[in-house]
């Protein structure tokens, strides 16, 4: 039996060691688990918390992410609570098992604490692994800060392990911001977490003799599709309703609580900054300013959710908008951002769409400040009066050197 | 330690389990099944498998059929064995919870992962790696047939010299593979893996008692067997297991084992020696070597099989 630690109301944690507890209170049967910065404290706690007998799974430090992702897979078909934690290239090098995880209906939960894709070599965050992950088929979860990253990890499990779902979840951070800043965070207990969470329902499961399970068949053009649409499509289509329903579950023992699309004074709001991560507080603190000072109704709309992608709740935060700016920080590559296509495709249902330009910004770590998310809002108020774009639909911001904008 | 299976004859053993249907896509002839089964029948234990993408995996797992009787997992190429250790270590987990599902109680499942030479000597070998240098309880079992059958027959690390692959295709000035075979089994056991053998499925007494040698092992166990494929070494498919006694009573895939990393054991010596030259005359995937200007190469290789088979004697006098 592990040994229950005993946790103050409010503890000093940064993100890292809010996911790592988080993990350890779910009593995770296997870690399989390979550092990388910024994640690598992640491992290093869960190290630390078997070397103190806070844990009693099973911890395999393996000689790469792919055999991580793969340790992972086997474990969780085997039956029993699986998680990890990755970032950038070990993401990269997850990939292909990624797909396999999903596919097979396998309820992993993996930490992702975002960071840039090399070349050039960086360590710093920003959204390229999260963006990458977006077809793998896997629930995808963004917190905007330590705290969050502690409770969206524990209810992770909750959703991605309840047997209509069964799919596997990964809870997104900002790399270095949220990972490296310690901040105060309200932990649930030992006992309230896994009393939260539950027993691990076992499903197919490789162990139970009785009755033998078949994983990772073959399926060409007669059934391929079939599984892929229906088994796995149809079937996020179902997370709303179940991360509704935990996210509820979540306020009622915790008082804390959590949306689909979290909306920022967007009651009235006119112009609105949609973002991830750790910009989300940034643009909230500006938006209040902003209303405070000039005036200007300002929101700020955040999805919570990636993957399944909101269309209807995000359609509904923004049908009354007249102008957004989607934020997204990832290289873009000769195209729009990934944010801003996914907010563009479903803005042009709406009725009333608003006029909608893209940011990118803070690649590689580079500061994402209060000044800057002013002067967006700033171009958005011109362009909610001219009911039009003022500016370029695409630009660059903070970037040094000639300014560069698109179309 | 579970009960060691009691085998009388080769009727009995091969009839002994179905826990690998006959019904599969396999080619017939394929080796491939021949020494499955013959793991299978090997033991009583339950057995939770696994398998690298290749022959074996999918011919036996197309959806909406299977061929295991038996829970068996394929994820990708290079991965069966981190798969099976994934499992391996939930078991353990588990287990020391006392949480196992109660269709568990009073019996040890075995852990096996199955790889073609290719995802075994190429891309699946730093998985393999990993997994010995951790210890997992596991027996890693390679069926070795020196080329990527599953692709439609391109060179492997395994693929030994002379031999005409897809990648490698004798012509006018070319031999075909240049490579001499990757040393699989020296490589696994200096790893310090407990047990490991190399294993043929025309010698089955050999092979069941390997096998259960292995599962009787505690951690990392590796099986390199040899997997004649009629399709890539091209000879007819009721010719496999006389193709394999060749092999074996030619001395170009010796039968050995050994233990802890030092200690080789040869577990087979043919009587009657048959020159390499009968072997590679009887495959069409050495066809050219028979043609004037490669001739040498059949002297080159019976010189290289016969230095093998001495350094093996030496390493077994020696204990080392
Ligand atoms: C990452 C990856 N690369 C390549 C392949 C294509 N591929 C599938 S099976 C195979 C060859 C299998 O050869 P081997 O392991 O020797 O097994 P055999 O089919 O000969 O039994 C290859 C190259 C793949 N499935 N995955
Ligand atoms: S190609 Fe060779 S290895 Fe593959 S199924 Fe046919 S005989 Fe077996």
């Amino acid at each position: 039996m592990a040994e229950k630690m005993e946790l103050n109301e409010v503890e000093v944690w940064d993100g890292n060691m809010a996911a790592s507890q988080a993990l350890r209170q779910a009593q995770i049967d296997v870690v399989a688990a390979y550092p990388i910065t910024p994640s690598t404290p992640v491992v290093q706690n869960y190290g630390s918390f078997l070397a103190n007998g806070y844990i009693d799974g099973e911890f395999v430090m393996v000689e790469s992410e792919h055999a991580a992702m793969s340790g992972c897979v086997g474990a969780a078909a085997a039956g029993g609570r699986v998680a990890t934690a990755t970032s950038s290239q070990g993401f990269a090098l997850m990939a292909e098992v990624l797909y396999q995880a999903s596919g097979m209906r396998l309820p992993i939960v993996l930490v992702v604490v975002n960071r840039a894709l090399a070349a050039p070599l960086n360590v710093n965050g920003d959204h390229s692994d999260m963006y990458m992950g977006r077809d793998s088929g896997w629930i995808q979860l963004d917190a905007f800060n330590a705290q969050e990253a502690y409770d969206l990890t524990l209810m992770a499990f909750k959703i991605g392990e309840d047997p209509e779902i069964r799919l596997p979840v990964m809870s997104h951070q900002d790399g270095f911001i949220t990972s490296h800043t310690a901040e105060n965070v309200r932990p649930l207990s030992d006992d309230e977490a896994y009393e939260f969470i539950g027993e691990y329902p076992m499903v197919n499961a490789m162990l139970d003799l009785a009755k033998p399970v078949t994983y990772g068949v073959q399926t060409e053009e007669d059934w391929h599709f079939e599984h892929k649409a229906r088994q796995h499509h149809d079937l996020m289509t179902k997370v709303f309703g179940k991360v509704d329903e935990v996210f509820d579950a979540f306020e009622k023992k915790t008082g804390r609580k959590y949306n689909i699309v979290e909306k920022y004074d967007m009651d009235d709001a006119e112009v609105a900054i949609v973002a991830l991560g750790t910009t989300v507080d940034t643009a909230k603190y500006v938006a209040d300013n902003l209303r405070k000072t000039k005036g200007i109704k300002a929101g700020v709309v955040a999805p919570r959710l990636f993957r399944p992608w909101p269309h209807e709740q995000m359609m509904e935060a923004l049908s009354g908008v007249k102008a957004v700016a989607c934020l997204d920080r990832s290289s873009p590559n000769g195209a729009f951002g990934m944010l801003f296509n996914e907010v563009s495709a479903t803005m042009y249902q709406s009725d009333n769409h608003p006029v909608i330009t893209n940011y990118i910004y803070g690649l590689g770590g580079r500061d994402f400040t209060v000044e800057h998310a002013e002067e967006i809002y700033s171009e958005l108020v011109a362009n909610a009066e001219a009911g039009k774009p003022t500016t370029p639909l695409q630009q660059f911001i903070g970037l040094r050197g000639p300014k560069l904008s698109f179309y | 330690m579970s009960e060691i299976k009691k085998i009388k004859n080769l009727k009995e053993f091969s009839t002994s389990a179905d826990r690998f249907e006959g019904a599969n896509l396999l080619c017939p002839g394929c080796a491939h099944s021949i020494i499955v089964r013959e793991i299978l029948n090997a033991t009583h234990d339950p057995l939770i498998l696994g398998s690298a993408t290749g022959c074996l995996e999918v011919c036996t797992a197309v959806y909406p059929y299977t061929s295991w009787d038996n829970s068996w997992i394929h994820i990708g190429f290079e991965n069966a064995s981190t798969a099976v250790a994934g499992a391996e270590a939930m078991y353990k987990a588990r287990k020391r919870k006392g949480k196992l599902p109660a269709s568990c109680e009073g019996k040890t499942p075995k852990f096996v992962a199955f790889g073609g030479d290719g995802a075994t000597y190429d891309i699946g070998f730093q998985w393999i790696s990993g997994c010995f240098e951790r210890g997992h309880d596991m027996m890693y079992v390679c069926l070795d047939n020196e080329v990527y059958a599953n692709t439609g027959g391109q060179r492997s690390s395994s693929t030994p010299i002379g031999a005409s692959t897809v990648t490698t295709p004798a012509g006018r000035v070319s031999y075909g593979e240049k490579m001499m075979k990757k040393d699989i089994v020296g490589i696994m056991a200096a790893h310090g893996a407990p047990y490991v053998a190399q294993v043929a499925p025309n010698k089955w007494k050999d092979m069941v008692k390997k096998i259960q040698k292995g599962f009787q092992t505690e951690g990392p166990v590796f099986i390199n067997a040899m997997s004649a494929c009629t399709t890539e070494w091209k000879f007819a498919p009721d010719d496999t297991i006389a193709i394999s006694d060749l092999a074996t009573d030619s001395l170009v895939f010796p039968l050995y084992e050994i233990e802890n990393g030092t200690k080789l054991t040869i577990t087979y010596r043919p009587k009657n020696k048959v020159p390499v030259r009968d072997y590679l005359g009887a495959q069409g995937r050495f066809k050219h070597l028979f043609k004037p200007q490669y001739e040498y190469l059949i002297d080159e290789w019976q010189k290289m099989v016969d230095e093998r088979w001495e350094y093996l004697q030496r390493r077994e006098e020696a204990s080392v």
